[in-house]
């Protein structure tokens, strides 16, 4: 178990999060290779059975990023996408998954080096929780 | 099933340099529907590019997934290479493994070999699932919108209108010319800036193209590249500008007087005024918050008669004006009039400001002696509060010590950390044409570094020292107040490692360049987030400078950052340029990325009808039943309503549930972290 390393989905907006994440690259700043990215173009395409189907697969973490509130590319994508999230996280809770293991941030184009502490503080989040209580090998593992 | 071709770029070492390539590629081969995998050196180039080709042409690949750098600049790139081997452009996928990978996991070679492979076969799973598209496009209004009246905004204004496109220039001052304007001289030729700026502006003003909309501001942006609506409101100006003459009648008449905002507060203007003398268009406008209602005639209201001439009475700017531009008894609306613009392109050219003195309490900002370095620019300009006659603000003498200071909040992280560009060479330029009129002043010039990289700068330098300007390195930890209106200045000498103090009759504080008020707001409204320090930032630093992140919006000048005058003016005619392709192109492609609804599917819930941010979707009857129905000329492709269509019935093309599902699958494969890959 020393070695476990956890496996973190990260839904990104094309538009402020995945750009984000592109700039964390450019500048050089470290975040844990356990985060891997799908792009969306918006945070509000983000199904909530997207972030239960990661974690009935087994991701131990699921991250959106959205833009800033009043930034949306689409006007007002992230604010459907925070009333679905929140709605969502009681739902997981009721399930059994802690709603530590997932997150919504805003995160934009300009803040890499904010996206890599992010992802840094939200690897150490999903360490301390340890693997994920309802992926689908949840005994083999 | 689908015959994918995978392609792992190298990117010389900047992906090479971290993952193991080799490694991926072997393992790109043992994917599901994968026939191919490659390598190369750099997959963009002419030969990596015509790999692809080749492999399309020979019939061996009919999907292709490139794991290199990042899709915001390649993909482009990559999809018109799949499109010119004869395959639909949308069969692609690109796999970020430079940005999001080597680069952030440089020192983890096994981590971010394992990622890349994880990326790799999240497209390849998206790839299989990707379906023809057909390019969609859209005509071009062939006319541009320009936000800001500075030098920058006026070339790229001009530039358009000289290639015969209609330009609408919205400037909120009431004269065009911006900051530039107000400077005396400008480095390194030590032109005069009104002799060189104000024919710019006269040609403006005149341009048959050009639509000059002054004192006006930018109140929405709907649309997209090719067709922006934009709604422009003209402040309430009180005076008919189409009978003003600018002849200042009105202005001498004004008995109010207000702080004026063109000299940095050093004198008073009137409560009506112009801009300043150069201004284009010369025209009057009535500052209403400071107007007084001297004579009792409020705006709006019919005069009162007098009771023995039975003569109206009349405020003294009515009374003075000649044209009757001045007639107070009309209905003004204060908000002003709200114009409606079409535009294909638009320019933000919103220039900046400069720091205000008063954060820097170490500096004694409350002694009048203290100044800003664009307020000693005013007190040296021939149109300033002392016409040009170096005086110091507290007394009028002419001083006879003069220290400047420079890195006032730039390259400071209590402030602004980043570096203002702009100020070691106005500090010089300014302690130059000082020194030149008046070689018995002593002038010294406190730094942290001279930087003075553009071409003549550095001989510009070493020949303000030739004059004996002294140059102190060292930052000053505070200035005192004494007595006779002078300052002592008492500041560390690096250099010698001793403290230093100094008395002056005025310090000059070089403060720093910051956006223009109102530049994050505006970028809301265009969809354009500003960086940290509030600038706005561009597409990408080197190869798309002045495009930003909304296709059909550019940037020029200090909008973008810290620049001098050359280089706004280049990068104002870089943005010209680049907002003239659509325009001469006449159409634009629109991706084809946007929902449609399967009418079979749709139950006619109607959930989707008010998450539309764009009121695209609406219920049409179908089968003699209401079913949802997007229009496709309004749908901007966010997916909002697919995510939330509860029978599945919307696809947003490019990224469907199926696509993404097929993604989620891909990163989860193998389970326990990328390690066990």
């Amino acid at each position: 178990m020393s070695d476990w390393r956890p496996n973190i989905v990260v839904f990104a907006c094309n538009w402020c999060t995945y750009q984000g994440a592109d700039l964390a690259g450019s500048l050089r700043c470290d975040y844990p290779s356990t985060v891997n990215i799908i792009r969306v173009p918006c945070s509000g395409r983000v199904e909530p059975e997207f972030i239960v189907a990661a974690l009935k697969n087994g991701a131990d973490g699921v991250f959106i990023g959205g833009c800033h509130p009043g930034d949306c590319h689409y006007r007002e994508g992230n604010h459907r996408a925070i009333r679905r999230f929140i709605l969502l996280k009681r739902v997981l809770t009721s399930m059994g998954v802690e709603p530590e293991r997932v997150r919504l941030e805003w995160i934009s184009g300009s803040e890499g080096k904010r996206f890599a502490k992010v992802m840094k503080e939200f690897n150490e989040t999903i360490m301390a929780l340890g693997p994920n209580p309802i992926g689908r090998d949840g005994n083999g593992r | 099933m689908s015959r994918i071709g995978v392609y792992v770029c190298h990117c010389g070492e900047n992906i090479a340099g971290a993952v193991d390539v080799e490694e991926v590629r072997k393992y790109a081969e043992t994917l599901p529907g994968v026939v191919v995998a490659r390598d190369y050196l750099f997959m963009c180039s002419d030969p990596g590019q015509e790999l692809i080709k080749q492999d399309i042409r020979d019939g061996l690949v009919d999907r292709v997934v490139v794991a290199a750098c990042t899709p915001r600049t390649h993909e482009p790139i990559f999809r018109k290479a799949v499109e010119n081997g004869g395959l639909n452009k949308y069969f692609f996928e690109m796999a970020n493994i430079r940005d999001q990978d080597s680069w952030p996991h440089w020192h983890d070679r096994e981590g971010a070999t394992a990622k890349a492979k994880k990326l790799v076969a999240s497209a390849v799973a998206k790839v299989a699932l990707l379906e023809p598209l057909e390019d969609r496009y859209v005509d071009v209004t062939r006319s541009s919108l320009v936000i800001g009246g500075g030098v920058a905004g006026m070339f790229a204004a001009l530039d358009l209108a000289n290639m015969g496109y209609k330009v609408y220039l919205v400037e909120k001052n009431p004269s065009i010319g911006g900051n530039m304007a107000k400077l005396d001289k400008t480095f390194p030729t030590n032109d005069c800036s009104a002799c060189i700026l104000t024919p710019i502006m006269v040609q403006v003003g005149t341009h048959p193209n050009i639509e000059l909309l002054t004192y006006s501001e930018v109140e929405s942006v709907e649309g997209s590249i090719g067709n922006f609506k934009v709604k422009v409101r003209k402040k309430q100006t009180y005076v008919d500008w189409d009978r003003c003459t600018g002849c200042g009648d009105c202005v001498e008449a004004c008995p109010a007087r207000v702080p004026n905002e063109f000299n940095e507060g050093m004198d008073k203007r009137k409560a009506i005024y112009i801009e300043f003398p150069q201004a284009v268009p010369k025209r009057a406008v009535l500052d209403i918050e400071h107007c007084i209602n001297c004579a009792k005639r409020a705006i709006g209201t019919e005069p009162r008669i007098h009771s023995k001439t039975g003569e109206p009475i009349l405020a003294p700017c009515e009374k003075a004006c000649k044209t009757g531009a001045c007639d107070r008894s009309k209905p003004y609306n204060p908000d002003g009039e709200i114009m409606e613009l079409s535009v294909g392109t638009i320019i933000v050219a919103t220039g900046y400001k400069v720091m205000d003195k008063t954060p820097f309490k170490e500096y004694s900002p409350q002694s009048p002696n203290v100044i800003t370095a664009m307020q000693l620019e005013r007190i040296l300009s021939a149109t300033g509060p002392t016409e040009g006659e170096l005086r110091r603000p507290s007394d009028g003498e002419k001083p006879r010590t003069i220290v400047f200071i420079s890195c006032v909040g730039s390259r400071d992280k209590n402030h602004h950390t980043y570096c203002s560009k702009v100020c070691c060479m106005y500090m010089l330029k300014e302690a130059r044409l000082i020194k030149e009129k008046y070689p018995n002043i002593n002038i010294y010039i406190f730094f942290i570094d001279v930087r003075t990289a553009g071409k003549d700068f550095e001989e510009y330098y070493n020949y303000c020292r030739g004059l004996g300007i002294k140059m102190i390195r060292g930052r000053v930890g505070a200035v005192d107040e004494l007595a006779g209106d002078r300052l002592r200045v008492r500041a560390y000498d690096v250099d010698l490692g001793v403290p230093v103090e100094l008395e002056a009759d005025l310090v000059v504080l070089a403060t720093a360049i910051e956006p223009a008020p109102g530049l994050e707001e505006l970028g809301r409204k265009l969809g354009i987030t500003c960086g940290s320090e509030g600038f706005m930032k561009e597409l990408h630093t080197k190869l798309y400078p002045v495009e930003t992140p909304v296709k059909g919006i550019y940037i020029a000048g200090c909008a973008q950052g810290p620049k001098d005058i050359p280089e706004s003016v280049s990068q104002a005619r870089a943005a010209s340029s680049a907002a003239a392709v659509p325009l001469a192109m006449g159409r634009v492609l629109v991706e084809p990325l946007i929902s449609e609804v399967d009418q079979e599917k749709c139950s006619g819930c109607g959930i989707c009808v008010p998450l539309c941010p764009y009121l695209a979707i609406s219920m049409v009857e179908y089968r003699e039943k209401p079913l949802s129905r997007i229009n496709e000329a309004l749908c901007a492709g966010c997916g909002v309503c697919a995510a939330a269509c509860p029978s599945g019935a919307i696809t947003l093309h490019g990224y469907t549930s199926a696509q993404i599902h097929a993604q989620i699958e891909a990163l989860t494969a193998g389970i326990g972290g990328g390690a066990n890959v």
